[in-house]
């Protein structure tokens, strides 16, 4: 293609800027991590290590990290089922109403985090008469998580195709063997991607989480921002932040290494 | 017994849809859509001025109030404006971003460029905006340190903290459908764009712009909606400025309905914002 060497270097130019824009400020979280002073103050006069020990002692940290952990598991567990589920569902069979679903999947994470957040308080709490709890916050979670693992299992099974499980069933296979030695191999990365993909959904979200999650339980979304404000804990929240930004590569690699389709990390 | 069950699963077809259903359907409809049409109603009730109880008695007066108050028409002009200023700084600075991605790099750049534009989307979003709390820090921020030199000196917190903070969280969610709607637009085209005389920006204008106008529509629903509803960055970084979600965030613990009555503002947006979006076709040839 005929692009001239002054817009290739225009466009070369702007993609830096782009780039220094999205990086500078986690390069500034890492680098503010190593700060030795106590109190915000840039550029940093001397470094540390000290607050990345004095984070991995800290109780409220771990506990946090646990309850994070805890809730995107199950989440996901769930949103693996069920998304699943709808996506063989509407993938293999025509039915009444089979667009509706579509659109019903999609609605918790397209309506705003506070309405779902609110709405689903109202219900537990007022309606419902439960407690808040992990419980609450799982099937909060859960339910936005739904439509990660659907969208990455419905492409999936679209491109697959029938004639696989067809053949299979043919040469004798019943259902059970046939999705145990065919149709699961053949989604397992699929739904890999999407389980990672709703897991670090879950391990990120805080707006559905503050209305869900009772005064017992901490998620580390919710840990960072109640000692946000608070001067002495600055250096903790600064480690805490330093190694989410590290950790976000982890997911982008296992992804690029899994396959062509999810580069994306299954996002889009 | 399980392969009896399965056998008498696969001769019964629509048993077997039933069975794939139910669970995430009802999931879906009593934990979700429920939870919804309840918040619905309750935006319809009152709450008891002393003892701060819900009153279950349909009236309109919360939407009554939120009409009437100039206060609730300024929040939702500055909520609108901020997210269509998000949504169009995403766009300025995504497309040429993108179009170097996908036309001008080379196959092994172009997956490490993905990968950079991709990674920050897993950086936890409170991570993000704790960032530019930092960057904006007024006198001893780092972007006073940065661009302080050439003369260029931080907003502080407030309006435009926002609109650059909101930009920066959903930058590669705009990035990543024009790229996408890039790669499938054939080189040809422009080629021939070219030959037949037009010059770059004509081009730009003419041929590519109309062509990935569905992505640039998918980019912006994400943009937009999550500007739309969004609280916690006007918390961190908007100074005492408000938005819609703070507003809901504020009342629902202090007058329920009413937080329900301010919620159903974004839930409208977005409905009108889809049904239009509906219309223009983008969505059928994404």
């Amino acid at each position: 293609m005929t692009i001239s060497r002054n817009a290739r270097l225009l466009l070369a130019s702007l993609l830096g800027v782009g780039l220094a824009f999205i990086y500078v400020p986690l390069s500034v979280v890492i680098i503010n991590s190593f700060n030795a002073s106590k109190t915000f103050s840039w550029p940093p006069s001397q470094f540390t290590t000290m607050w990345w020990s004095k984070a991995i002692e800290n109780t409220g940290v771990r506990e946090a990290l646990k309850w994070s952990v805890l809730a995107g598991l199950s989440a996901t567990a769930i949103a693996l089922i069920l998304g699943t589920c709808l996506a063989f569902a509407v993938s293999r069979y025509q039915f009444f109403g089979r667009e509706v679903i579509s659109l019903l999947v999609v609605l918790p994470i397209s309506l705003p985090g506070v309405v779902t957040g609110i709405a689903l308080n109202n219900a537990f709490t007022k309606q419902l008469g439960m407690s808040t709890g992990l419980l609450t916050v799982v099937i909060g979670h859960a339910t936005f998580c739904i439509v990660i693992v659907y969208n990455n299992a419905i492409a999936r099974l679209r491109r697959m195709g029938t004639s696989l499980q067809e053949a299979s069933m043919d040469l004798g296979a019943n259902g059970i063997t046939t999705f145990r030695l065919i149709t699961l191999p053949n989604l397992a990365s699929a739904l890999f991607a999407g389980g990672l993909l709703a897991f670090g959904l879950s391990f990120d979200e805080i707006v559905v989480t503050t209305f869900t999650a009772g005064p017992g339980i901490q998620t580390l979304p919710i840990w960072i921002y109640n000692n946000l404000f608070r001067p002495n804990q600055a250096p903790i929240v600064n480690v805490v932040a330093a190694t989410l930004v590290v950790l976000s590569i982890v997911p982008i690699y296992l992804s690029q290494r899994l396959s062509q389709d999810t580069t994306t990390g299954g996002r889009f | 017994m399980l392969n009896s069950l399965s056998n008498y699963l696969h001769k019964k077809d629509r048993l077997r849809l039933v069975a794939l259903l139910t669970t995430p359907v009802l999931w879906l409809v009593v934990a979700y859509l429920g939870a919804l049409a309840m918040l619905l109603v309750t935006a319809f009730f009152t709450i008891d001025g002393f003892t701060g109880n819900v009153i279950q008695q349909f009236n309109l007066g919360n939407f009554q109030d939120m009409l009437t108050d100039a206060a609730y028409k300024n929040v939702v002009l500055r909520t609108l404006g901020i997210a269509i200023s998000v949504t169009l700084i995403c766009s300025v600075l995504a497309i040429p971003m993108a179009f170097y991605m996908a036309k001008i790099a080379r196959p092994r750049s172009q997956k490490i460029l993905v990968a950079l534009v991709l990674t920050p989307l897993w950086a936890s979003y409170l991570v993000k905006i704790y960032a530019w709390r930092t960057m904006l820090e007024p006198g001893n921020g780092v972007l006073d340190w940065l661009l302080g030199p050439i003369g260029i000196h931080s907003p502080g917190f407030g309006g435009p903290a926002i609109i650059i903070g909101l930009s920066y969280l959903w930058l590669p969610y705009m990035i990543l459908p024009i790229y996408a709607g890039l790669e499938r637009l054939p080189n040809n085209l422009l080629d021939a764009s070219g030959d037949l005389g037009a010059h770059n920006f004509y081009t730009f204008r003419k041929v590519i712009l109309p062509l990935i106008f569905p992505s640039l529509v998918a980019g912006s629903m994400f943009t937009f909606s999550l500007s739309l509803g969004d609280y916690i960055t006007a918390q961190i970084i908007g100074g005492k400025l408000q938005m819609l979600g703070n507003v809901v965030y504020q009342n629902f613990s202090i007058n329920l309905p009413f937080a329900a009555t301010i919620a159903m503002i974004p839930v409208s947006i977005m409905a009108l914002y889809l049904y239009l979006v509906r219309r223009t076709g983008a969505l059928a040839s994404m």
